[in-house]
């Protein structure tokens, strides 16, 4: 058994590149479900999965409403969608209004994965041009989650990651290439216990 | 007991208080974005939790009327999904126009965007004025707004681009007159448009529809209660009935899967099959 349950990510401008660098260090055989919201054009097709799907060997799917989240597969909101997590650890979507301007947003996948995982969740922010996230890497801190975020210096746009850094106490601060191995690493440690 | 148990019991009591003094029935909608709505309004408000919520939306109707808005989404646009659209006129069209006389059932209409964007539709293929559109939803803010026909200037660009990409055959100027801030569509696509009071989660069948369409309405409903507003629909409609939902919503996991039959897979297009064959 793992101690987390769930890996949670944001991503914003250049995250198309940050992610596929992520996902590619990742095996097939990652234990956890890996749920992404990438902001897009509200109006674009939803061709992301199918793009990130070259560079991973975990199945990428866009999440479907009511679907049960499962281990070692990765989701990603539909454009245009918010999507939520329930505590039954089903996915929800909802097509309520843009929150920071954004449709999927950051803030309220991670709200509610806060809710749903409490401290077995691990967020991420990765580079980005707004402050999408910002209230909810304080979400996953307040039920004790774990925070990795992307070195501003190597993000394509800072201000994403900034901000989180500035909202929360975050656990770990890397340069992108270092990420996908340090979230392996971390997961299978945290097969001892919590005590990382 | 953590805080967040606490929490969802003070939810429980909360939606319970509501159905059981206003006869709204949220009970069984999907919880994580009730939650998160009601959060954000306590938030707002400076309470504490969910109890001095409840207290106040017992004892002030007007507050109970603003936490009415924020769990009712009313987020729509004209020409929502082209491409279904597009899919309407090419496949469910010829349907409509076998009858002499069609009805149609737009169940949680909002406010009105798409039931226009319906009309406009009707009216290009010659088949608006032999249509009864009866267009419901539970808000009765958003229900007026949608009589009202009147939209914001700044979702025009938007709206005339998705007309255009629906397959639309005229100018889209030609179904509303523009005034500094907001248009207002034309009277003749209200005229066979009957907006009324229905609440999906309590309110009972519309009968004899040829068309229904309930489009970002279920997604935000648990397995039940979508169960039971498919299983209202399916009553709803006539023989060979069509019923559309939204773009991320579908039949596969209800138990109304064997009720229908696909039209237009992708579009979310259903027809109602015969009851015997259930």
């Amino acid at each position: 058994m793992n101690w987390f349950q769930a890996v949670v990510i944001g991503a914003s401008a250049g995250g198309i590149k940050a992610l596929s660098t992520v996902l590619s260090a990742l095996p097939k055989e990652f234990p956890l479900p890996i749920i992404i919201v990438q902001h897009l054009y509200p109006h674009s097709s939803s061709r992301l999965a199918q793009i990130l799907q070259k560079q991973s060997h975990l199945k990428i799917k866009e999440a479907d409403e009511k679907e049960v989240i499962k281990n070692s597969v990765i989701y990603i909101a539909p454009p245009n969608y918010h999507l939520l997590i329930e505590e039954d650890r089903t996915f929800s979507l909802s097509v309520e209004g843009p929150v920071n301007y954004s449709r999927p947003s950051v803030d309220v996948l991670f709200e509610t994965a806060a809710l749903a995982y409490k401290s077995r969740l691990i967020g991420m922010i990765l580079t980005g041009a707004n402050n999408d996230g910002n209230f909810g890497v304080k979400q996953i801190k307040r039920r004790g989650g774990y925070l990795i975020i992307q070195d501003p210096e190597t993000a394509e746009a800072d201000s994403m990651p900034k901000a989180a850094i500035a909202a929360a106490k975050v656990n770990k601060i890397l340069p992108i290439k270092q990420i996908g191995p340090y979230l392996l690493q971390l997961v299978n440690r945290s097969k001892k216990g919590p005590n990382i | 007991m953590d805080d967040i148990d606490n929490q969802n019991l003070e939810l429980q009591l909360m939606l319970e208080a509501i159905h059981l003094k206003y006869g709204y029935d949220f009970r069984n909608y999907a919880k994580a974005s009730v939650k998160r709505r009601i959060q954000h309004r306590m938030t707002k408000e400076k309470m504490a939790n969910f109890s001095e919520m409840q207290h106040k939306l017992l004892y002030d109707v007007s507050f109970f009327e603003r936490l009415l808005l924020d769990l009712s989404i009313n987020v729509t646009e004209m020409f929502r999904d082209p491409t279904f659209y597009m899919a309407l006129r090419k496949f469910v069209i010829p349907e409509l126009r076998k009858h002499p006389f069609i009805k149609i059932w737009h169940a949680g209409c909002s406010t009105g965007e798409e039931v226009y964007s319906m009309a406009i539709l009707l009216k290009e293929e010659g088949l608006y004025d032999q249509t009864q559109i009866y267009a419901t939803d539970m808000n009765e803010v958003a229900l007026k707004k949608a009589k009202d026909g009147i939209f914001d200037i700044g979702k025009l660009k938007q709206y005339t681009k998705n007309y255009q990409k629906s397959g639309g055959q005229s100018a889209f100027s030609d179904y509303y007159s523009a005034h500094y801030e907001h248009v207002v569509v034309d009277k003749s696509l209200k005229k066979n448009i009957l907006f009324s009071d229905h609440n999906l989660a309590t309110d009972g069948v519309f009968g004899e529809m040829n068309l229904i369409l309930c489009r970002n309405v279920l997604i935000y409903f648990n397995r039940d209660l979508q169960n039971r507003v498919v299983g209202l629909f399916y009553d709803s409609l006539c023989p060979d009935g069509i019923l559309c939902l939204g773009s991320k919503e579908s039949l596969s996991f209800s138990k109304y899967t064997n009720a229908f039959d696909d039209v237009v897979k992708e579009e979310k297009i259903y027809r109602r099959l015969d009851s015997e064959l259930i």
